[in-house]
């Protein structure tokens, strides 16, 4: 049946005065209620712009090209921006990195809240204050009353990034997207928040689509994974998988390259050169400089992503059987 | 804690930061008088450790534990409210700028945000330049022409590039830059402060290898001040967890990893995401970091600590010797009852 989200040949293009940049070239992927999904990749591999994109965010000189993005069975990208608006921070929510930017330091927690409250529903301002209460609880607030009155600056860093999982979580969305969410976070505090998106997750049947570079985080919070390279999915698949047995030399490389998972004190496997800068992407498959395996075929065909016989993850690679 | 071999020694630093502000920030009313209140952040209490030559202490703990400025303090850039410092057997702390001067050249320091330490006006070529010059006067044009390329090829830059600004490199790149100004004078220790916590995967293991390869080769010292326990464990010799401006616990890297003793050690070992062992049970600790303006009693970790008793909240512990080099500020473990 219908998928929650769907992207289809989505394709993000930059106008700059030098030419159009293709940001994302061709991604395809899709979520199902309840299910977590994993983006990983390294800086400028997309991820953050996918998920912007899904939401309709780009700001110029982004644009969508090309594609589409289905959510409950419906095409939002070419939505008018008002009919977006129902949708975005309503159904679908979202959450970045540094929760010192997300909110505003000259409003009250409860201001923030109340304000997304009635943008989204037709109730009282006492009636949204309540909905604010009930979901400072629901991500583990101390006394959430005192906070509603607080200032950001009077919250610690995990407790302004849960305060932002409740106004992502005022409006009962059916989907979260979550773009960096701990990154600008303690261990023990990722730990935390880590822990309370997938049990939010699991409790209220939400999707969630986690952008982050972090393999050890994704790995732990998601049950599929895509991993991203120079505007493109180059494997997806379950995330034990994807982790225990990488098809893809790239993701490959990528889980080698981490310490943790080698000798201590020994060599770490390092992938040669570093992501190609959106100007010039090589022709072909765009990881063929710095893999291991490539031969001539890469050089010259774009791999497809693809079901391969050796794996369960699809992958796109002309090496890979 | 003495150690007569060890490279760098600290002796009970601690660097307290003023920050009340002017007169009129530090008056309030109480109770119908005024007052007169000055602010200080505790950042290091009574901070004792050494560092053996050719070896890497990594310096763990989360933001605020005053990792930073332990760093900061060791090279002479905070002057310490009181404590030691030694360098082979010589206290540096309290030497003027002049006769510090031959110990800065011995000691060096990487930064972890490569955009901001390199100045965007220089060249490659004149900021590897500036430190050779001003620690070797005498020095002819010549040799540090010779340097450059040597240390640039040392690190992986291409040579021929020393012309180029540092807006023309990634990230990566400009580490290796940051890594060359830092090998340019011939250092024995280096203070590296998250040098690699700005890097992507891919590029954060060739930089760790890059590290690990310089120190091989020139007999480096490192005190690698991370929050990243994945690269601790891989790099370091030994590591000491920080909590709140004191030292938890130092042991052996191994050790450490495979059976930490302090409570604290504990639940930020079970915090790290690990790859593929989903659902991984990690330690809550209660409440949160306190603030290190307002320092608990006893022991700082008391309030957040599951096995805290009375003793805790009143006595503050101090490091003491497990055997094996490793040594444990709980008196849960001093009493046997951890």
């Amino acid at each position: 049946m219908s998928h929650l989200l769907e992207v289809k040949d989505l394709e993000v293009k930059f106008a700059l005065r030098l030419g159009e940049l293709t940001a994302i070239n061709g991604v395809n992927f899709t979520l199902d209620k309840g299910e977590r999904l994993g983006i990983v990749g390294e800086s400028g591999a997309g991820k953050s712009v996918t998920g912007f994109a899904i939401i309709n965010l780009l700001s110029k000189p982004g644009y969508i090209s090309a594609g589409n993005v289905l959510f409950e069975g419906r095409e939002i990208n070419r939505l008018p921006e008002e009919e977006m608006r129902k949708i975005r921070g309503n159904r679908i929510s979202m959450i970045f990195q540094d929760p010192m930017m997300t909110l505003n330091p000259v409003l009250t927690i409860s201001t923030q809240m109340v304000e997304t409250v009635l943008a989204h529903q037709n109730v009282t301002k006492a009636e949204a204050t309540d909905i604010a209460l009930e979901k400072l609880k629901k991500v583990y607030i101390p006394s959430p009353g005192k906070r509603l009155q607080q200032y950001p600056h009077e919250c610690s860093g995990g407790m302004r990034q849960r305060i932002v999982v409740a106004i992502a979580l005022l409006t009962n969305p059916a989907l979260i997207i979550a773009d960096e969410p701990t990154t600008a976070l303690d261990v023990t505090i990722q730990a935390e928040i880590m822990d309370l998106l997938q049990e939010l997750c699991e409790s209220d049947k939400m999707g969630l689509i986690l952008i982050t570079h972090d393999l050890g985080v994704v790995s732990q919070v998601t049950e599929r994974i895509a991993v991203m390279y120079a505007g493109k999915i180059v494997e997806i698949g379950s995330t034990q998988a994807v982790i225990h047995d990488p098809a893809h030399p790239y993701t490959k490389g990528l889980i080698k390259a981490l310490p943790g998972s080698l000798q201590p004190g020994s060599r770490l496997n390092q992938i040669p050169g570093m992501m190609p800068t959106l100007t010039d992407i090589p022709p072909g498959c765009a990881f063929h400089p710095r893999c291991n395996i490539s031969g001539t075929v890469c050089r010259m065909e774009v791999p497809a992503l693809l079901s391969k016989k050796d794996y369960q993850s699809m992958v796109a690679c002309h090496m890979v059987k | 804690m003495k150690n007569a071999n060890g490279l760098l020694t600290i002796k009970n630093l601690v660097k307290h930061f003023d920050i009340s502000g002017g007169l009129l920030d530090q008056l309030s009313l109480e109770q119908k008088r005024i007052v007169r209140r000055r602010t200080t952040v505790k950042a290091l209490n009574d901070v004792s450790l050494w560092i053996n030559p050719r070896e890497t202490l990594g310096v763990v703990g989360e933001s605020g534990c005053g990792k930073s400025t332990l760093a900061r303090t060791v090279l002479g850039l905070y002057p310490p409210n009181s404590g030691e410092i030694y360098y082979k057997d010589k206290r540096i702390d309290n030497l003027n700028p002049q006769r510090m001067l031959p110990y800065r050249k011995k000691m060096q320091m990487i930064f972890q945000d490569p955009y901001a330490s390199l100045n965007p006006r220089m060249t490659v070529k004149k900021t590897l330049e500036e430190p050779i010059t001003f620690h070797f006067r005498s020095i002819t044009s010549r040799k540090i022409q010779d340097k450059i390329a040597e240390v640039m090829q040392q690190v992986g830059v291409e040579p021929s590039w020393a012309t180029r600004y540092p807006h023309e490199f990634s990230g990566g790149q400009r580490q290796r830059i940051s890594i060359a100004r830092a090998l340019m004078v011939d250092p024995e220790f280096i203070v590296a402060d998250e040098p690699v916590s700005a890097l992507d995967v891919s590029i954060q293991a060739q930089i760790l290898n890059l590290l690990m390869d310089a120190q091989e080769k020139r007999g480096l010292t490192y005190m690698l001040i991370t929050h990243d326990l994945s690269v601790v464990e891989h790099v370091s010799t030994r590591v000491a967890v920080m909590y709140l401006g004191v030292i938890c616990e130092l042991a052996r890297t191994k050790e450490l990893f495979k059976a930490p003793r302090h409570p604290y050690t504990q639940a930020l070992l079970s915090a790290i995401p690990q790859l593929g062992r989903r659902k991984a049970k990690h330690i809550k600790l209660k409440g949160e970091v306190p603030t290190p303006i307002d320092l608990p009693s006893g022991c700082v970790f008391h309030g957040r600590c599951l096995y805290a008793n009375e003793r805790c909240a009143q006595e503050i512990p101090q490091l003491i010797n497990r055997g094996s080099g490793s040594q444990v500020a709980c008196h849960g473990v001093e009493e046997m009852r951890l």
